[in-house]
């Protein structure tokens, strides 16, 4: 036992002669470099932006935590959330701002009306638009398929292994309120509502029509990356009218358009910072944003690398959100 | 092979104060088992309408014996007759449902936890059927779990240890795990451990059955040497007659819980109370276990009365040779007093039924 | 002997099966007749009074967490600290912290800390593995992410040992307890994770906390399972010498239960880790840190190739924790085994040596930038990314054709019959079919745990969803098991073949779904059966080991007896090995089932629709969360259900 020991620390000794003479030519150290990017000039202090996952989400945040950071000097952190997570951090004091909101009148009800811990920072100049989608080889294929009137003359094309003797319409991104199975059934067609469950599910399914030229009508959105990618086209539905969807079993129109919006914190909102004034300022276009989301998902740019290079390129439009006071 | 008078109670009047005393005592399991002993009607019935009535098992039922210092006692019966059950009960690894257990006129029952604790650590020890062993120790550590329980310090108990290995016979193996040794080597480690605190009572719980036939003779055979080198006082627990009879002072033959006869082996054979315990001694060699006291019969007017003496506890096979070489009769004689005679027929009648049964 | 007991079991058995195909048949007769009638069907938008019930409660609880002395006293307590810990341990290998840049660990010291710790505990082969499989972490680029999953992975296992062995310990004792905790157990292993997730951040905020919560509910249960297990199997004998010679309560446990169950408990952590790390892509959805964002970043833009290689380094990490693991179960036994006195000096000598080139490492990673920031920039990530989105391109390109045939003919047969039998049937005729099926295989007791189920499923207001769902559930099941038996039995016979297919098993199993769904969805659309796809490979492993351990556990002999008397293969394996493998059969058949349901939601993520879309709807919008509780509740519901009748069914038969 003895011996083993000696052999041991002999052994030891060994090694750390060795290492130690391996450090001699040794290279930077640790904290020699960097660390002077905490400089943090104004008075902006932290700002937390919720990131919801979906790309142009992502863009809108990437490039309001690029300004934020660069011109105004804020610690900006990113939480992945998922919205209504997202919002509950309103009232826990752990979000600041999400910054793309698409309609979702029950959390504005419960948090902005109910529980006061959020509220409206205006309007992100990005428009969405819910419906329903083909691929674009079906449109040109069957160029009436894009008016309702006609879809039931194909509804056999869109049969499917889930939707039986129907048409499938796939649909089922679960973030978003659909008022699909109404239409299916107050506009008599011929379809049978599928739930993909996920935008992945949609997202696949569309794309794999397109590439292999297989029929399919689902619900979708713009913006969205894919639409730079595959150019789906809309299906027209009996146009929208203000209160045509107040009843929700008896919606029988299209879904309205949305006027995207940003949602802060109330304490975010009150304190006035300039980070709050940056958030209230920022408006951009679809095409903004859709040229920021096509960098990251075609592209494969960073979130951060692809804010970086917008901003670069559109000082101009960035100047606009500065609050007054900063340079 | 009729039945003289055999004296059934143990300890006479004359006999040391008993190390252990088991009195009434009874253990159910089931559900209310506490009512059973107490009545009558319960305790009447047999273990199977018991367990009909009731849903309890009676393993123990109105157990009650003395063992005496120094003394090597021995319970039998078949499997499920409640033999370890009752020797669980005497150290309350199995809490008894009723009755009295004295330790040197303590009542364990009454003991407290601590107390109780002290008497297992101290005055107990216990062998078990499947050793028991830490499979996680070394047979060092193994042997000395006791002391070290017990706050026995490191060096010390390294000693004591090294000490019982050498009285087992185990030298040379300290450093081995259990299962690197065979099951005989294994329970000389289980009877090690147990003689490592030094306890003044021993118990085995069917220690052997597990072992091979030759093991079992050299263990068994140990544990004679044992007994005399160290004088302990043993209950014994087997199911195995030729063991019970080899090692027991006394034996008691348990059936469905309840006491059938308690006595020394020549007396089961030589007299027993029912055919249970008879169908349980036909196997034995009679000549090895019956003295000339169950053999000899008064002497008829016709007999020579100028044979040999003998004492009346001489052991048959013993006495074979000198009976059949002896012109007249042997004389069975006791202090003086002439208790009998034993003739050629007489021998040959165990000798010859032995090899009849054989 | 064989013969007699199987043809034993057979002579009974068809008079419990012929029972069981008339309620069967009757079922169908009568569903032919009443079909549609009574189906208790829900709109996805419809709610029932529970549903607002549970909502109302969910934000009763948000709006009161700042007055509440619960929240502010308890929970807040309870963040408080494991948020501390976490931090910690992030701080030590995976975040910047004390004013540093990086963390006080850098790669060096975190390889050889690994490779020493593996050689402490398993061996030098298994230090190796270790070494290995953390350097190619950060060769695939994914250091730092793999540190912080590792940091928060090995914090929640730790906190859930912390608990989860005295529980297990005490349920190991008390039979009661047993009975207690046992319900519980299932519930934590059932309930969909995204059912608490958004409460959790609720109770413990956004966070580290509330990741940690989350991954510890799911993965605390096996620890406590196995260790009741292992305290439970100790020999009586031993326990009672250690009683016998004086020992309290506490030295038995210390020195006789403990150390004697040590390799259960062993295998206990061991799950335990797996488990935890199969919750971090979920995680990854209320911030928790490391590969899960990854994925799931990588999702958003179908970029399947990022996706797999994060998952990738999942994989790894969770076959160097399980080999290192299950190496520090057996190593007590080997070390027994070698009783070469060379051996244990060169072991001696090995952990100085080692101890001090780790501490040197340590230094020199906290110290050099070199050894403390991983320098290559993932080439290999890159590459492995890039192959694998050129491979899945191809198979979705060209394979496409033939797996939708596949898919529609499954669901034509299979699937589609078996759930229009199941929602089509009025709810109570399926109910009294289900009792009446209960009381055959499984006595009265049996049938009154199903009545209460089916209760209870109703109560949830989402039974067709639940028939739904159990149709599924019940094809992917029979798939799993028919992969069991076959693999299982192949596995067991070969051991070969064992050495082959056990690592693609562990990497299925921990693979995280999310990262082959897109595949899926490319080969199969958004369907069940593309939700039965992943179920089965998530759940096949499981069911294959079981298969295989109890096909190499059924004695020697006997197969050699059966090969003696002439048995062919077939033979011995239809006649020998797998009837005296049935408890494993019935072990895989349960945790398949278990498997398959904890896969529910995933499928409701690819088109299953039904409880699992109910719970995925529920986590992300605020007014379904009531129903989205409900579907999660209904899944326990369904797993309880079947769970106790296959075990009732099979103790019935096992007595038979
Ligand atoms: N813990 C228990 N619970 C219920 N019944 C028990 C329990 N322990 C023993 N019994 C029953 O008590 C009876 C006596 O058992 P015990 O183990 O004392 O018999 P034994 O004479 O030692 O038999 P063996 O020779 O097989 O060891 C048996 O019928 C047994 O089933
Ligand atoms: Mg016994």
């Amino acid at each position: 036992m003895v011996r083993n020991g000696k052999t041991g620390v002999r052994g030891a000794g060994v090694v750390l002669a060795c290492a130690l003479a391996l450090a001699g030519c040794g290279g930077a150290k640790v904290g020699d470099t960097g660390s002077a990017q905490s400089g943090s000039t104004g008075d902006c202090g932290t700002f937390t932006i919720a990131i919801n996952p979906w790309v142009g989400y992502e863009a809108n945040a990437a490039v309001l935590a690029e300004v934020a950071e660069k011109e105004l000097g804020c610690k900006v952190t990113k939480k992945d959330l998922k919205e209504e997570v997202a919002w509950q951090g309103f009232g826990t004091g752990e979000v600041d701002a999400v910054v793309e909101n698409w309609g979702h009148d029950d959390l504005k009800k419960k948090y902005i009306e109910e529980q006061k811990t959020a509220v409206s920072a205006g309007s992100t100049g990005v428009e969405g638009q819910i419906g329903w989608y083909v691929p674009p080889w079906l449109a040109e294929k069957y160029p009436d398929i894009t008016d309702w009137n006609n879809l039931n003359k194909y509804a056999d094309l869109f049969k499917t292994s889930e939707s039986g003797d129907k048409g499938q319409l796939l649909d089922g991104d679960p973030s978003f309120v659909t008022n699909d199975e109404a239409l299916v059934k107050n506009l008599n067609l011929n379809f049978k509502v599928v739930y993909g469950g996920s935008e992945t599910a949609l997202i696949q399914a569309f794309k794999q029509a397109e590439e292999k030229k297989t029929p399919l009508i689902g619900y979708f959105y713009s913006p969205q990356w894919l639409l730079s990618q595959v150019k789906l086209v809309k299906v027209k539905l009996p146009p929208y009218a203000a209160g045509c969807d107040a009843v929700a079993e008896a919606i029988a129109c299209d879904y309205p358009d949305y006027d995207l919006d940003k949602i802060v914190s109330k304490k975010f909102a009150d304190a006035n910072g300039p980070a709050f004034q940056l958030v209230k300022n920022f408006t951009w276009t679809n095409e903004d944003q859709n040229l920021v989301a096509k960098y990251i998902a075609e592209d494969k740019m960073s979130a951060d690398a692809a804010a970086k290079k917008w901003v670069g390129d559109n000082a101009d439009k960035v100047k606009a959100w500065l609050p007054g006071g900063a340079k | 092979m009729t039945a003289q008078e055999v004296e059934v109670d143990p300890v006479g009047a004359g006999q040391p104060d008993p190390v252990i005393s088991v009195r009434d005592v009874w253990k159910v399991f089931g559900p209310k088992a506490s009512e059973v002993p107490k009545s009558p009607e319960l305790c009447a019935l047999s273990r199977r309408e018991l367990m009909d009535r009731t849903g309890c098992t009676a393993a123990v039922r109105d157990v009650g014996f003395d063992v005496a210092p120094g003394e090597v006692f021995v319970v039998m019966g078949l499997s499920g007759s409640g033999k370890s059950t009752l020797v669980r009960c005497l150290t309350r690894l199995v809490e008894p449902t009723s009755g009295q257990v004295l330790f040197e006129g303590e009542d364990i029952l009454a003991a407290d936890e601590k107390r109780l604790r002290d008497l297992r650590r101290n005055k107990f020890s216990m062998v078990f059927q499947h050793f028991g062993l830490l499979p996680h120790r070394r047979v060092l550590d193994n042997i000395s779990y006791g002391l070290e329980i017990r706050g026995v310090g490191k060096a010390e108990r390294a000693k004591r240890a090294m000490e019982v290995v050498d009285l087992v016979g185990l030298s040379g193996y300290e450093k081995s795990y259990p299962d690197q040794l065979s099951g005989g080597m294994q329970q000389r480690v289980g009877l090690a451990r147990a003689l490592a605190g030094d306890p003044d009572v021993l118990l085995f719980d069917e220690p052997f059955s597990a072992l091979d036939p030759l093991i079992r003779r050299d263990m068994q055979n140990e544990v004679v040497r044992l007994h005399r080198e160290v004088g302990k006082t043993m209950l014994f627990i087997t199911h195995d007659l030729s063991e019970a009879l080899k090692l027991g002072d006394r034996i008691l033959i348990m059936r469905d819980g309840k006491v059938v006869q308690v006595g020394t082996g020549d007396e089961l054979v030589g007299a027993p109370v029912d055919d249970y315990v008879r169908d349980f001694v036909r196997d034995v060699p009679r000549a090895n276990v019956l003295t000339l006291k169950w053999i000899m019969r008064d002497p008829r007017p016709d007999d020579v009365l100028d044979g040999p003496e003998l004492g009346p506890d001489v052991v048959v096979r013993d006495a074979t040779r000198a009976v059949l070489a002896a012109a007249a009769p042997v004389k069975v004689v006791r202090d003086g007093e002439l208790l009998g005679i034993v003739g050629d027929e007489e021998i040959l009648a165990v000798v010859a039924g032995q090899e009849a049964d054989a | 002997m064989a013969a007699v007991a199987v043809s034993g079991v057979d002579f009974r058995r068809p008079s419990r099966g012929v029972v069981v195909a008339l309620i069967l048949a009757l079922w169908l007769a009568l569903w032919a007749v009443l079909k549609g009638l009574h189906t208790l069907a829900l709109g996805p938008a419809q709610l029932t009074p529970l549903h607002q019930g549970l909502n109302d409660l969910n934000d009763a609880i948000g709006a009161s967490r700042n007055t509440n002395p619960l929240f502010l006293y308890f929970f807040n307590e309870i963040r408080l600290v494991i948020d501390e810990f976490v931090i910690l341990v992030q701080s030590l290998i995976a975040q910047p912290a004390f004013g540093r840049p990086l963390p006080l660990i850098g790669w060096l010291g975190v390889v050889a800390l690994a490779a020493f710790v593996s050689y402490a505990a398993g061996g030098f082969r298994v230090a190796l593995l270790a070494a290995a499989g953390f350097t190619f972490l950060g060769l695939q680029g994914l250091w730092q992410e793999s540190m912080d999953t590792l940091a928060l992975t090995l914090s929640a296992v730790l906190i859930a040992l912390l608990f989860g062995i005295p529980i297990g310990i005490w349920a190991g004792l008390s039979d009661r307890f047993a009975k207690i905790i046992t319900p519980v157990l299932d519930f934590m292993q059932t309930m969909p994770t995204f059912v608490y997730l958004a409460p959790l951040t609720l109770f413990f905020l956004i966070g580290p906390a509330s990741a940690t919560i989350a991954t510890l509910i799911y993965a605390a249960p096996p620890a406590i399972r196995l260790t009741a297990h292992g305290i439970r199997n100790v020999p009586g004998d031993t326990v009672e010498a250690s009683e016998s010679l004086g020992a309290t309560r506490a030295q038995t446990l210390g020195k006789v239960l403990l150390p004697t169950a040590k390799r259960t408990i062993i295998l206990g952590v061991n799950q335990t880790m797996m488990a935890a790390l199969s919750m971090v892509t979920i995680a990854a959805l209320i911030d928790a840190p490391g590969l899960g964002k990854t994925v799931i970043k990588a999702l958003q833009t179908l970029d399947v190739g990022t996706a797999f290689n994060a998952g990738l380094a999942i994989v790894v990490l969770a076959i160097v924790l399980d080999r290192v693991t299950t190496a520090a179960g057996t190593r007590v036994e080997r070390a027994r085994q070698n009783r070469n006195p060379l051996a244990a000096k060169v072991r001696t000598g090995g952990l100085i040596g080692g101890g001090a080139l780790t501490a040197v490492a340590i230094w020199l990673s906290y110290t050099y930038v070199w050894a403390a920031e991983f320098p290559s920039d993932g080439e290999i990530g890159g590459s492995i990314a890039k192959g694998v989105a050129t491979a899945t391109d191809w198979v979705q390109g060209n394979l496409s054709g033939i797996t939708n045939g596949v898919k529609d003919f499954a669901t034509l047969v299979l699937v589609d019959p078996l759930q229009s039998v199941l929602t089509g049937s009025p709810w109570w005729l399926v109910a009294a079919a289900v009792v009446a099926i209960s009381v055959v295989l499984g006595g009265v007791r049996a049938a009154i745990g199903s009545a209460v189920c089916l209760g209870l499923l109703v109560a949830t207001g989402l039974w067709q969803d639940a028939m739904a769902t159990l149709a599924s559930t019940l094809v992917a099941t029979a798939a799993v098991m028919v992969l069991g038996v076959v693999v299982g039995v192949w596995m067991g016979r070969s051991s070969h073949a064992d050495r082959f297919i056990r690592p693609v098993l562990d990497a299925a199993q921990t693979m995280p779904a999310f990262v082959y769904l897109v595949p899926f969805l490319a080969l199969f659309a958004a369907s069940r059966f593309t939700a039965i796809v992943a179920a089965v490979v998530f759940a096949a492993p499981v069911a294959i080991k079981i298969v295989a351990d109890g096909v190499r556990a059924v004695s020697p002999t006997t197969v050699e007896a059966a090969t003696a008397s002439g048995s062919s293969a077939w033979q011995t394996i239809t006649k020998v090995q797998l009837p005296m493998a049935r408890q494993a059969l019935v072990l895989a058949t349960n945790q398949g089932l278990i498997y398959v349901l904890s896969m529910v939601v995933v499928g409701g993520l690819v088109g299953a629709g039904a409880l699992g879309y109910d719970v995925v709807a529920g986590f992300s919008q605020g007014q379904l969360y009531g129903k989205g509780l409900a579907a999660g509740l209904a899944i326990v519901v369904l797993g309880v259900l079947l769970d106790r009748l296959t075990r009732a069914a099979a103790a019935r038969t096992g007595r038979a």
